[in-house]
C-alpha cells in the first residue's frame, strides 16, 4: 500500500439521527495517514457520534466510511484490528488495579499469560504510572486514569487510534504528558483521529483540522488557516493605575487596534495582536509612563473561530434550536 | 508553548517510544481463551469488590435469623422445624438475590466506557457476556454456601447430607445461569446501575416474599395461594428442599431447570443483541 496516497479514514456523508436529533449530519473526512487529524467542535458537535461509528461501535444510518481501506460495515471485524478507541470517559475497570487493566487486555489480544504480564509493566513503566500499578484505578487521579486509558489502547500498537478529548479536565502537566504520548505515537507510526474542543490542542498537536458544528463539517484546513480564518488572538493588559486606563487605550489602538475595556477598572485588551505589534505595544507603554501590572497575549479561543466560520457562538446545540434552524432553512 | 528544556512532568519520551515500537502482533486469542479471561475479570471482581458479595449475603442472613427466631416456633412449632422448612428457600433467596448484580455490573461497564473498549476488540463478541457468568457463578456459589453454612451452625441437618446440600446448591446456581439475562437485559436498558439494582430488587423481593420460601402455602388465602403454587421460586425452593432433604422432587426439578432454559432462551439472545447495538 502506498502511503503517500492512501487515507487513514475516508468517510463520506457519513450520518447518525438518534430519535429527532440529528447528532451527525453528512460528514466527509478525508483523513491521510501517518499524522493526527483534528476534529473541531463544541459539546454536542458530534465528534463522539462520528467517532463511534468510525471505530464500528454503532452502524451509520446515511453515508459509508473506510477505515484504512476497510468498509466500516461491511468489513467491521478487519477495522477492529487495526484501531483503537480511547473514548471520551476513560473507559478502563475503575474496580481492576492499573496492572491488571492492561493484563486482561494484553490477553484479550492474544498474548500468552507471561508475556501479557511483562508488557502491562512495560506500559506502566513508560506511562509513569508503575508505582500506582497495584492500586485500584478508583483511587487514580484523572491524569494518570487517562495515561492508564492510553497505554490500554496500545498494548498492541493500533494502525489508527481515536482520541476523543483525551485532555478535558487534566491540569496542564497531565495534558502536556498526553501530548508527547500522542506524538510519540505519530513519530512510531500510528495516525490518529482526536476531537477536541480546544482550539490550542489542536493548533498544538495536529497536522489538519475539520471543525464540525451541528453534525456537520464547517471548515477544514491546516491549523495556521483556521487560525488566520479568525485573525490573531488579543493583548491583554492590567495596569498599575486604573486611572490611566483611557490615555493607555488611546495609545493602544494606535499601535495595535480595536480596544476593549475589561470589567476589572485597571485591565484592558486589544484585538488583532501578533506578538511583534504586542511587544512594540508593550515597551511603548511602559516608556510613556504606564506601569503594568500584568501583560498577556491570548491565542483566539474556538468561540472566536465559531464566531469567525458560522456567525454564531459555540454552544450546545438543542433539539429546539435544530428545529428552529430547520424552520428557518 | 514548548519550552527549549523538557518541561517537568512531561512523560519519558524514549520509553514511551520504545514501549510503542515493542509490539509484534501475538495472534488473537479463540473464543474459548477470550471467555476464560472475562471470566478471570469476573474472578478479579470479587476479590476487590467484596462489598458487593457482602450485601447479598448479610440480606438472607439476617432473613434466616429473624424468621427463624421470631416468627419460626409461631410458624412450625420450633424453631428447628422451621429451619428445616425455611433454609432451602433461603438457599434460593440468597443466590438469586446476587443474580441482580449481573445486571448491575453489566450497567457499570456500560456507563463507564469499559464496553465500547471490549467492543473494539478484535475478539469473539460474547466473550464479555459468557466471561462474565463465569466470576458471577463464583458468586452464587459463595452466597450459597455461606447461607447454608450459617443454617448448620443453628443446627440445620438435612436427611440429605452433604451430597443434598450440594445438589440443591447446584440446581439453584443453574437457574441463576437462566435468571441472570433477564437482569443483563434490564442492566443494558437502564440510565445507571443504581436504577438498575433498584429495579432488579423491586422484581424479585415481591416474588421471593410471595412464595413458598418462608410460609407453607397451604395457609394462604385462595388466590394467593394459587399465585404462589405457579411461582417459579416456589418450585425452586420446593426442589431445593427435597434435594436437602435426600428425596428429589422429579417434576420440580425439571419444572426449575424447563423455566431457567426458557428465560436463558428469550433472554440471552436480546442481552447479545442490546450488547451489539448499545
Ligand atoms: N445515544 C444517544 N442517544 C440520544 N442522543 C444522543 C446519543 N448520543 C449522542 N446523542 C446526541 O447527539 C448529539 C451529538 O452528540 P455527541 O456526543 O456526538 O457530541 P460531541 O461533539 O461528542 O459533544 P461533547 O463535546 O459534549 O462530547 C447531541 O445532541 C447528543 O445529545
Ligand atoms: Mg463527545
Amino acid at each position: 500500500m502506498s502511503t503517500q496516497t492512501a487515507l487513514a479514514i475516508d468517510a463520506r456523508g457519513l450520518g447518525k439521527s438518534f430519535g429527532e436529533t440529528r447528532a451527525v449530519d453528512g460528514v466527509d473526512l478525508a483523513v491521510p495517514a501517518g499524522a493526527i487529524y483534528g476534529v473541531l467542535g463544541p459539546n454536542g458537535a458530534g465528534k463522539t457520534t462520528t467517532i463511534r461509528m468510525l471505530a464500528t461501535l454503532i452502524p451509520p444510518d446515511a453515508g459509508s466510511a473506510r477505515v484504512l481501506g476497510h468498509d466500516v460495515v461491511s468489513e467491521a471485524a478487519t477495522v477492529r484490528e487495526l484501531v483503537s478507541l480511547t473514548g471520551q470517559l476513560a473507559s478502563v475497570d475503575e474496580e481492576l488495579t492499573g496492572r491488571e487493566n492492561l493484563r486482561l487486555l494484553g490477553r484479550l489480544l492474544g498474548y500468552p499469560r507471561a508475556a501479557a504480564k511483562d508488557r502491562a509493566d512495560e506500559l506502566l513503566d513508560a506511562f509513569d504510572i508503575a508505582e500506582a500499578g497495584g492500586k485500584l484505578v478508583k483511587h487514580y487521579s484523572g491524569g494518570m486514569r487517562r495515561r492508564l486509558d492510553i497505554a490500554a489502547s496500545i498494548v498492541v500498537t493500533p494502525r489508527l487510534m481515536f482520541l476523543d478529548e483525551p485532555t478535558t479536565g487534566l491540569d496542564p502537566r497531565s495534558r502536556n504528558q498526553v501530548w508527547e504520548i500522542a506524538r510519540a505515537l505519530v513519530a512510531e507510526g500510528t495516525t490518529i483521529l482526536l476531537c477536541t474542543q480546544y482550539l490550542e490542542e489542536a493548533d498544538q498537536l495536529a497536522d489538519g483540522i475539520a471543525v464540525i458544528d451541528r453534525g456537520r463539517v464547517i471548515a477544514e484546513g491546516t491549523p495556521a488557516d483556521l487560525k488566520a480564518s479568525v485573525g490573531t488572538g488579543s493583548l491583554y493588559l492590567r495596569l498599575l493605575h486604573p486611572g490611566q486606563r483611557a490615555e493607555a487605550a488611546q495609545l493602544l489602538e494606535r499601535t495595535v487596534g480595536p480596544v476593549v475595556l475589561e470589567p476589572e477598572p485597571a485591565a484592558l485588551s486589544a484585538t488583532g495582536a501578533d506578538a511583534g505589534r504586542a511587544a512594540i505595544a508593550v515597551a511603548e507603554l511602559s516608556r510613556a509612563g504606564f506601569p503594568l501590572v500584568h501583560f498577556s497575549l491570548q491565542q483566539p479561543s474556538l468561540d472566536e473561530v465559531f464566531l469567525a466560520l458560522t456567525g454564531h457562538a459555540a454552544e450546545e446545540t438543542s433539539p429546539l434550536s435544530d428545529d428552529l434552524q430547520e424552520h428557518l432553512s | 508553548m514548548t519550552a527549549t528544556t523538557t518541561a517537568p512532568g512531561s512523560a519519558d519520551t524514549a520509553a514511551v517510544r520504545r514501549a510503542i515500537s515493542s509490539t509484534p502482533r501475538p495472534t488473537r486469542p479463540g473464543p474459548l481463551s477470550a471467555a476464560l479471561t472475562f471470566g478471570w475479570r469476573g474472578m478479579l471482581k470479587v476479590k476487590h469488590v467484596p462489598e458487593q458479595l457482602l450485601d447479598v449475603t448479610v440480606t438472607p442472613v439476617m432473613f434466616l435469623l429473624m424468621f427463624t427466631y421470631l416468627f419460626g416456633g409461631a410458624i412450625a412449632g420450633s424453631t428447628s422445624a422451621y429451619l428445616d422448612y425455611t433454609l432451602p428457600g433461603l438457599l434460593v433467596m440468597s443466590v438469586l438475590f446476587t443474580t441482580v448484580y449481573s445486571g448491575v455490573s453489566l450497567n457499570t461497564d456500560l456507563t463507564k466506557g469499559v464496553v465500547d473498549r471490549f467492543r473494539t476488540l478484535p475478539i469473539w463478541r460474547p466473550a464479555p457476556l459468557l466471561g462474565s457468568l463465569l466470576g458471577d457463578s463464583v458468586r452464587y456459589v459463595i452466597a450459597g454456601t455461606v447461607i447454608i453454612v450459617v443454617g448448620v451452625a443453628l443446627g440445620f441437618r438435612p436427611d440429605g447430607g452433604v451430597l443434598g446440600a450440594v445438589a440443591a446448591l447446584g440446581l439453584v446456581v443453574a437457574f441463576s445461569f437462566g435468571l441472570s439475562w433477564v437482569f443483563s437485559v434490564l442492566g443494558l436498558l437502564m440510565r445507571s446501575p443504581n436504577a438498575v439494582m433498584n429495579a432488579g430488587f423491586m422484581a424479585i423481593f415481591p416474588l421471593t416474599f410471595l412464595s413458598n420460601v418462608f410460609v407453607d402455602p397451604a395457609t394462604l388465602p385462595g388466590p394467593l395461594e394459587a399465585f404462589v403454587d405457579v411461582n417459579p421460586i416456589s418450585v425452586l425452593a420446593t426442589a431445593s428442599r427435597s434435594l436437602m432433604a435426600g428425596a428429589p422432587d422429579g417434576t420440580a426439578i425439571v419444572v426449575s431447570l424447563a423455566v431457567a432454559a426458557g428465560l436463558a432462551a428469550v433472554f440471552l439472545p436480546l442481552t447479545t443483541r442490546l450488547y451489539r447495538s448499545r
